[in-house]
């Protein structure tokens, strides 16, 4: 859990409470990122993302490697975690099957 | 060499194997620092790609291992309240406190949840107002921004009932605490990459100048490990001393100053207990006092709790580098990643763990009983 894993851009958005947010890919799978730590990313950049957070911009062969070693290594599945959505929390508690996200 | 085909520029590592073997005259100890490079070194061999000189030793680099039996057993007293949803991530489920694990927690009714990211607790805590949510937050520095924009979030926002068991570890206090030790046999590293990607690589300086000890901050990818350890050998046949950074396509030697800032505003460092190790001064990460309504150890009172360790474990020496897995007679055995006995057992990325997966138990089977 200690690797940060590349993923790109595909939006940027400040949430209702003032938090550069924004959505990543990471080899297929969505997820939040939030970037408050990389004010200088914008839309198609590759980032560095540890637990939700982008730590750093990554060039897009770096990203491809990194994602590649990481995906042989079998250390991605933390990205299979869902995101929580506030209106549907509760089934949160039974993370356990893979839940379609929109 | 037989590993050599699986890597993705065959040319280049071959090349830097070579490097490494002219550059070799004498034998060195090495340690990886971090449970990634670990996991890298031990599923691409590399180890056994370098000349018989240099040992590779693991270092102590994995949060999940060194998390203290004291402080899981405190997750597991508050996961166990009715009125907790405790929150964790899921690498954590499965490590053994002195009696269970959070996965068989859940299975007793404890409302234990995974989260990907520490900022998820925060809306579980808006949706759930009449319980405590706790996150336990682990990690090394790569980790402390995280956890340190949802506690600055939560405060902000004024999420009352959001609070994390913090667990913190940093990397340079255990470095010089290795090399403090009497049984010390390590003398150079390859430093975390993804940690200096937040934290910069300053701060290894100094302890490289006042141990003598070369530090080449590295990446993950074989040829990244190869290269450093090259880089590491260079230094130590030439009597130097300084920290490269093998890895600036991803690390400056700043870091991410808005990360160190937040992590700064709401942690400050304190001493910390590491699972197989001990004590070690200046190495962790608690919450500031004007953070404390967020501090699950102020808001959880728990009673002291008497943890117990299997003596036959030598996780300790492992995180130290002054044994390897297959010097430990459980392992393999008593101690598998299903039935963890230790530290460096209990994640992926610990080394006896890597050790398993890849199976180097089975080789060490094979020795002993062709010793017999």
């Amino acid at each position: 859990m200690c690797l940060a894993i590349p993923g790109k851009l595909i939006e940027i958005a400040t949430d209702a409470n003032g938090v550069r947010m924004g959505r990543a890919n990471f080899g297929g799978i969505v997820k939040q990122v939030c970037l408050e730590y990389t004010p200088e990313v914008q839309m198609g950049d590759y980032v560095l993302v540890h637990v939700g957070f982008a730590l750093s911009k990554v060039n897009e062969e770096e990203a491809a490697r990194t994602y590649q070693l990481l995906e042989e290594m079998k250390q991605l599945g933390e990205l299979e975690t869902p995101d929580v959505n506030e209106s549907d929390s509760a089934f949160f508690n039974d993370p356990s099957p893979p839940i379609a996200m929109k | 060499m037989k590993y050599l085909d699986e890597y993705r520029d065959e040319a280049l590592a071959t090349k830097i194997v070579h490097e490494i073997q002219r550059a070799t005259t004498k034998p060195w100890v090495l340690m990886e620092v971090c449970g990634g490079q670990t996991h890298s070194i031990v599923k691409y061999g590399i180890d056994r790609l370098l000349p018989n000189e240099i040992e590779l030793v693991h270092g102590p680099g994995c949060p999940v291992c060194v998390t203290s039996l004291e402080m899981i057993d405190k997750a597991h007293a508050i996961a166990q309240r009715p009125d907790v949803i405790f929150c964790s991530f899921g690498d954590m489920l499965r490590v053994p406190g002195s009696q269970d694990d959070l996965l068989i927690l859940k299975s007793r009714g404890a409302d234990v949840r995974v989260v990907y990211s520490p900022i998820d607790c925060l809306k579980i805590a808006r949706t759930n107002p009449n319980k405590k949510i706790v996150f336990f937050a682990i990690g090394f520095e790569t980790t402390a921004p995280a956890n340190a924009m949802s506690v600055w979030q939560a405060q902000k926002q004024a999420i009352k009932n959001f609070s994390i068991l913090v667990s913190h570890v940093l990397v340079p206090p255990s470095i010089a605490s290795i090399l403090q030790s009497p049984l010390n046999r390590v003398q150079g590293f390859l430093g975390p990459g993804h940690v200096c990607t937040v934290m910069g690589y300053r701060e290894y300086e100094p302890i490289a100048e006042r141990f003598r000890v070369p530090i080449v901050i590295t990446g993950f990818e074989p040829i990244d490990i190869l290269e450093g350890v090259l880089m590491a050998v260079r230094q130590l046949e030439a009597g130097t001393y300084q920290v490269e950074n093998q890895y600036p396509r991803v690390v400056q030697r700043a870091g991410n100053r808005i990360a160190q800032d937040l992590v700064n505003q709401v942690f400050e460092v304190c001493d910390r207990k590491w699972r197989g190790v001990g004590s070690i001064p200046k190495s962790g990460y608690k919450l500031r006092y004007e953070f404390r309504e967020h501090d699950a150890e102020r808001i959880f009172e728990t009673k002291e709790i008497d943890t117990q360790e299997p003596e036959i474990c030598i996780s300790g020496l492992v995180l130290k580098g002054v044994k390897k897995p297959h010097d430990c007679p459980a392992f393999g055995k008593q101690c598998t990643p299903e039935h963890p006995l230790g530290a460096t057992m209990v994640s992926a990325e610990g080394a006896c763990a890597a050790y398993y997966a890849y199976g180097r138990h089975l080789e060490k089977e094979q020795a002993d009983a062709a010793a017999v």
